[in-house]
């Protein structure tokens, strides 16, 4: 019988001690990294969240993480612009590289760190202000000293949201719908102009339409920026990204190409938790 | 999706039983066919014909059950495989249905005429694509890689019987042009199991499809 068989064959798939990382490949992206994540640890007082993971990072490419809740996905995501240092409690060793300098060594500064890798969380989060100063605080506190109605215009229209409100920028932020909301999140992320956009479940909370919109423009973003995030859903990993890395239990179980991750996994355990068999 | 996995289960065993159903189907139609043919008997022959309507409603069956579970259930990795091989066997195992009918609609053209020759490797060949199948087939449902290799090692010997027979038959045309007619039925027979050993073949390559993911070409 296909179904069972398919269970049992292949011992030799089951999952290694060692991670399965894919050799890296050109075909999408620079062929650059934007982030390096070497043998990171994260701690939450006694509990051992992430565990030495190891994560290279394309730039211009999405890159998925997926597991099931308490994998350390989001932990590990947080890492990367140091969102964890305000956790009371939280221990991270290991290095993240961002053009070839740790984030964590002594003297860098958290804040200009988070300038160069922004994020966009679960829930739209826009502040009670206008849609305009929600795009436009960011940049001001940060010292923009440029155009900043062309700022705020080019990140609207980045962001696929300038053409639904342009006629309402001094509206409420807090007027818009959800979709729009996590677009004008985006949109101020954008306008601090990052590198590096870290997205926790930005769709989760929307309905399918806004969440395809949001997809769209992932994939029109990538053009210019490099994006990592962090989804449940997995056909979303599936359709948006250009590389998934598996995590279970704080541990990095397979990363490679989407393609391959989701035809033809080299590890049982990617295989069982992609294919619904636990998880 | 977790919460999902018992339907495509289902889903997936009724593609396997379907599979085995097309399958019998087909190598019975195979069987009379080649009976129809030795016995010139074109009544055989009709049902042969007839009954090749099951099989290609069984593969719009089996289509439409890979569209459904595609769609609603969005198979991976293995799973997805397994329900591509499966779609794709089913062609296979239709034409080779189609197959059949040919050489049935050969043994209606003869007519009830004498052969003009008893008919002996035409069985052997059937017979070799019949093991085939069901070898294929076997490898299919064991997921057994060595077996599907030894499907492509097979169809050497067919078609090395199948230019065997050739060569006989057209030396029969040579020698008397009266035969021509018959001898080109019997060619468009032998051309038939040839293919009916190919389509073996090819599901054999799904089957190390389905395995490995990987297309490797048999058919050499």
């Amino acid at each position: 019988m296909v179904a069972n068989t398919m269970t049992t064959e292949a011992p030799q798939r089951i999952a290694t001690a060692k991670p399965v990382v894919a050799e890296r490949t050109e075909k999408t992206g620079t062929g650059r990294l934007a982030l390096d994540a070497q043998d990171v640890h994260v701690y939450y007082d006694t509990f051992h969240a992430v565990k030495g993971i190891s994560l290279p990072i394309h730039e211009k490419e999405i890159t998925a993480l997926i597991g099931p809740s308490g994998c350390g996905k989001s932990t590990l995501l947080r890492c990367f612009n140091r969102m964890n240092d305000v956790v009371s409690g939280v221990r991270i060793e290991g290095q993240i590289l961002y053009k070839n300098q740790d984030i964590y060594a002594a003297g860098v500064d958290p804040v200009a760190v988070r300038r160069r890798i922004g994020m966009v969380f679960q829930k739209p989060n826009p502040f009670p202000k206008s849609i305009y100063n929600n795009v436009a605080w960011g940049a001001k506190i940060n010292g923009y000293k440029g155009n900043m109605d062309e700022l705020v215009e080019k990140s609207l229209r980045q962001a696929a949201l300038w053409d639904e409100v342009k006629d309402k920028l001094q509206q409420s932020g807090l007027s818009l719908s959800g979709g729009q909301q996590q677009r004008l999140c985006i949109a101020r992320t954008l306008a601090i102009q990052p590198d590096v956009i870290l997205m926790d479940e930005p769709a989760s909370a929307l309905d399918p339409i806004a969440s395809s919109k949001i997809e769209e423009l992932m994939l029109e973003l990538k053009k210019d920026y490099t994006i990592v995030v962090v989804t449940h859903n997995m056909q979303q990993a599936a359709r948006v990204s250009d590389r998934t890395a598996l995590l279970w239990l704080g541990e990095l179980v397979e990363y490679d190409e989407t393609q391959t991750i989701f035809t033809n996994p080299s590890q049982q355990k990617t295989e069982d938790y992609i294919t619904g068999r636990h998880g | 999706m977790q919460l999902h996995r018992s339907i495509l289960e289902s889903n997936l065993q009724e593609l396997q039983s379907k599979l085995q159903e097309m399958a019998r189907l087909s190598l019975d139609g195979l069987e009379q066919a080649i009976e129809s043919l030795k016995r010139g008997d074109t009544a055989l022959a009709g049902r042969v014909i007839a009954g090749d309507d099951k099989i290609n409603q069984l593969e719009v069956d089996i289509e439409q059950t890979v569209v459904v579970t595609i769609a609603t259930q969005q198979p991976a990795a293995g799973d997805l495989r397994a329900i591509i091989a499966a779609l794709q066997i089913a062609t296979e195992l239709e034409r080779i249905g189609d197959h059949a009918a040919s050489i049935a609609k050969v043994t209606i053209r003869i007519g009830g005429e004498k052969l003009m020759k008893p008919l002996i490797d035409i069985p052997r060949m059937a017979t070799n694509g019949k093991d085939m199948l069901m070898k294929s087939l076997k490898a299919y449902e064991d997921q057994d890689s060595i077996l599907a290799h030894e499907v492509a090692a097979d169809d050497e010997d067919m078609d090395l019987l199948n230019n065997q027979i050739i060569r006989e038959l057209l030396a029969y045309m040579v020698e008397d042009p009266a035969k021509i007619t018959q001898g080109s039925n019997l060619l468009w027979v032998t051309h038939n199991l040839e293919r009916i050993g190919d389509r073996a073949t090819n599901i054999a390559e799904r089957v190390l499809f389905m395995k490995t993911g990987e297309t490797l070409d048999l058919n050499r």
